[in-house]
């Protein structure tokens, strides 16, 4: 029950765009047809549901203050968390890389499908927002931190799908011309975190 | 880096200051803003408007991790190997946004408490990264100091033009650090003590941030036609 609980907190009530903006530029950038969007939102789930676990162990067993006590009893004064950014990043980085050569090894297909997406993810704040509210929180065990890291991805595929969709149909329409392409995408989002502001609160 | 400085120093070479040079400067504030042309930076733009305050401290901090990047992968465009750029790049951004939580944490706990996440967040803020990738590793540390400057000068207005009007109308007053609330109206005319006018709390609340900068895009869009996109 925890874990649908907090699985439907990160898709509606802490939706990655809506509430915290998280992942804008691409969410702007890769808005304009639903097919490349869902291509793209995919791979956001992919690689935040396998990042924030491996980002949840180094938290708990390197960085976190007395978090070497696994090694030896003597470290535990030790508190690296400091360093944080820098092995989040990493990890992100070159997990994006490993995930792009295991993806064109073993599903071509699906390689095809999100091949330029995977990439321009690496730098997508989503991700490492994602890692950074993980040790914020201090999620309990790696269950939820995972369930939390999919909750968000599929948060942020929501969100993109519905802008994509709108921006489709928001072609025929006649908006005035310097509101055109971005100006009229970011007062939709706003409309749309409005709608999403009315989850605020829910819980299961 | 003064003018006089660097055109005495070499009159052969050219100066800091030049035409060219300046336009890196000033191109970044309006024709090419990044934030609502280039479309580089928004996620934090838009979360940590809420006070002028914190906009101020995370443009401060924004222009300090663009200048050192810009100068420090201008230093090193000839020996970073072009297949593993992105990783190195990463790494000096990280390094850099690691100086400045250490210094917000130990000076300013507070501001570095509401700021929370978006402070590491700096590291995968597309300005840096698209600056990095598109100016820094092709010129001298000289003119990518300059284009550092001006790309966080134009990151900063819009940040402070925001942030101002949801602070200004969501909570009717500016904080400033060790003044305090500066109220514009007179208390009498709150709703509160029987006056007419209330707060508009929607302005705090995120979705606000989206649609202030729309309008800013708007203006500034309706001001220079050449901007306007196709559909």
């Amino acid at each position: 029950m925890e874990y649908l609980s907090l699985f439907v907190k990160g898709i509606f009530v802490e939706n990655m765009i809506f509430a915290y903006f998280l992942g804008m530029c691409s969410y702007l950038a890769v808005s304009k047809t639903v097919k490349t969007a869902v291509g793209l939102g995919f791979a956001v789930i992919f690689v935040l549901g396998i990042t924030v676990p491996i980002n949840y162990l180094l938290e708990n067993f390197v960085l976190k203050e007395g978090a070497l006590v696994w090694l030896d009893p003597a470290y535990a004064a030790v508190d690296l968390s400091f360093l944080s950014f820098i092995m989040f990043i990493a990890v992100i980085a070159s997990m994006v890389q490993l995930v792009e050569m295991i993806v064109e090894k073993f599903a071509p297909a699906l390689y095809g499908a999100l091949g330029i997406f995977l990439p321009l993810i690496a730098v997508n704040c989503s991700i490492l927002g994602g890692a950074l509210f993980m040790q914020e929180r201090q999620y309990p065990s790696i269950g939820e931190a995972t369930v939390f890291g999919l909750g968000s991805g599929v948060g942020w595929l929501l969100a993109i799908v519905a802008i994509a969709a709108i921006r489709e149909k928001i072609r025929y329409s006649n908006i005035p011309d310097p509101l055109k392409g971005l100006g009229i995408t970011f007062i939709l989002t706003g409309l749309m975190g409005m709608a999403f502001m009315a989850f605020m609160g829910i819980e299961i | 880096m003064s003018t006089d400085t660097a055109t005495a120093v070499a009159p052969k070479k050219e100066s800091l200051f030049s035409k060219k040079n300046r336009k890196l400067l000033t191109d970044p504030l309006d024709d090419s803003n990044p934030i609502t042309v280039q479309v580089l930076g928004i996620c934090s733009a838009l979360a940590i408007t809420v006070q002028v305050q914190q906009a101020v401290i995370m443009s401060l901090a924004v222009l300090f991790v663009m200048i050192g990047g810009n100068v420090i992968v201008s230093l090193m465009r000839n020996i970073i190997p072009d297949r593993i750029r992105i990783i190195v790049q990463l790494v000096v951004i990280a390094s850099l946004v690691i100086i400045v939580d250490e210094v917000l944490k130990a000076y300013s706990p507070d501001i570095s408490e509401k700021l929370s996440v978006f402070v590491g967040l700096i590291i995968t803020n597309c300005i840096i990264m698209g600056r990095l990738e598109a100016f820094a590793l092709g010129n001298k540390p000289g003119p990518a100091m300059l284009d550092a400057v001006g790309n966080a000068m134009g990151y900063a207005w819009i940040l402070l033009a925001v942030a101002l009007v949801r602070e200004v109308f969501g909570s009717g007053a500016i904080s400033f650090p060790g003044v305090g609330q500066v109220k514009f109206l007179p208390e009498s005319w709150f709703m509160a003590n029987g006056g007419f006018y209330e707060n508009n709390n929607l302005m705090i609340l995120p979705p606000m941030a989206l649609i202030t900068v729309g309008i800013i895009i708007w203006i500034q869009r309706s001001r220079n036609r050449s901007l306007i996109e196709e559909n």
